[in-house]
């Protein structure tokens, strides 16, 4: 069951990154983009996405424990969430943003804006 | 003093531990009990409570304020009180609002003169340690800390400041600096007990289970015949003995996780809250006067 929530959310990402990249060429206006990331079993899934600028994005905690989502370079940082807790950051600068949860330091991923 | 084998072996059957990791020196489970006896001849003995996790909310454990509570009582049903208690960190989940106050008001109902604190990264992640530091500041402001006690000397270590992306616990140089000076003048022969939250062996570095430079710290107690390392962090008994150092982890009054590297996570287990209980628990030390190492007891609820 897992295994297919996790598959779903995969496809919704990418789907969605499909969007992002149509919609980098439109004219302004347009809705703005919107890519989601799941928080699993101590895990960012998917562990990197990949969007346009102005791209926001959200992290959903599907985990009973606490997880922040915490930028190694400082750019942004949520307070700790509790499933089923949920943060978002627009991401307007071009660039590769690292970050990792504060309280499992195990837990890495990066959003990548170009 | 230089422990030999045949006393070691003596002492651990009197402590109940169990031979077996002794004798394998690897990482077993202790063998817990639930009502130990009082150990002959004890001088002192003083307890460790670990991970109560106040504001934690979900399976296996809907209420660590109760079974913080439970383990305190306990404690309190010892013949003889503890001298002190040693709390090993995550006193609260995520620092929620409240729960600092909440570990401080049910500590008083323990009998004992006085409780010391390590902090655990739940402790700090929030505010760097601000608040942690400002009620709990240690020896000089930055939480470690050091005291004799009956001959015994103590030290607590912070370990969950400098986390870092794909990080494990830390020191940090200016700890180490300061943890060899603090030991610099003792004898070889003064029994050493290090606290602190993040083991400081590397049980499972995957999921952030270990120390980053523990082993400068323990290379500046390794002249010491008798040290005796305590931890929390990952909600378990755990033991190991390396020379003349034993390390052991404890249970959390909250909820209990996996083993090592079972399961895909880290994260509490999801188990029944009945099952759940009986492993959760507190820890008795016991320290009588030329025996080496120190008699460790794990009480378990339940």
């Amino acid at each position: 069951m897992k295994a297919r929530i996790r598959s779903t959310s995969w496809i919704t990402a990418v789907v969605t990154l499909a969007a992002v990249t149509l919609s980098a060429g439109r004219p302004a206006g347009a809705a703005p983009a919107a890519v989601t990331v799941e928080i699993t079993d101590f895990a960012f899934q998917p562990g990197t996405v990949t969007v346009a600028p102005g791209t926001t994005v959200t992290w959903h905690n599907d985990d009973e424990e606490s997880h922040t989502i915490t930028s190694t370079e400082g750019v942004f940082k949520s307070e700790a969430l509790e499933g089923p807790g949920r943060f978002s950051f627009t991401f307007t600068k071009a660039g590769t943003y690292h970050y990792f949860c504060a309280l499992h330091p195990h837990m890495r991923a990066d959003v990548i804006v170009r | 003093m230089k422990v030999d084998r045949r006393q070691f072996l003596e002492c651990m059957a009197w402590a109940g531990t169990g031979l077996v990791w002794a004798v394998n020196g690897g990482v077993l489970s202790s063998r817990t009990l639930a009502e130990a006896a009082e150990t002959p001849g004890t001088d002192f003995t003083f307890a460790q409570i670990s991970d109560t996790h106040i504001g934690f909310k979900g399976q296996p454990n809907g209420d660590p304020v109760a079974t913080m509570q439970e383990s305190i009582a306990r404690l309190n049903a010892r013949p003889h009180a503890p001298a002190f208690v040693i709390h090993t960190g995550d006193i609260t989940h995520a620092q929620k609002p409240g729960a600092f106050d909440i570990v401080a008001e049910n500590m008083k109902t323990v009998r004992t003169e006085r409780v010391f604190y390590a902090p655990g990264e739940n402790d700090v992640f929030l505010d760097g340690g601000k608040e942690y530091l400002s009620r709990f500041p240690g020896s000089n402001g930055r939480g470690w800390q050091s005291f004799d006690y009956k001959g015994v000397h103590f030290v607590g270590l912070v370990n969950v400041l400098t986390y870092k992306a794909g990080g494990i616990g830390a020191l940090g140089t200016e700890q180490l600096e300061w943890l060899e000076r603090d030991v610099a003048a003792l004898g070889a022969s003064t029994p050493v007990v290090v606290f602190t939250h993040v083991p400081l062996w590397a049980v499972y570095p995957a999921w952030g289970w270990a120390t980053a430079d523990a082993a400068e710290a323990l290379g500046y107690l390794r002249r010491f015949g008798s040290v005796t390392v305590l931890n929390g962090h990952i909600h378990q008994v755990l033991q190991k003995v390396e020379g003349n150092v034993t390390f052991h982890t404890a249970m959390s009054t909250a909820f209990p996780q996996p083993a090592p590297g079972e399961g895909p996570s880290p994260g509490p287990l999801k188990i029944p809250a009945e099952d759940a209980h009986g492993m959760l628990g507190v820890r008795e030390v016991s320290y009588v006067q030329g025996q080496a190492p120190l008699a460790v007891v794990d009480a378990r609820l339940g």
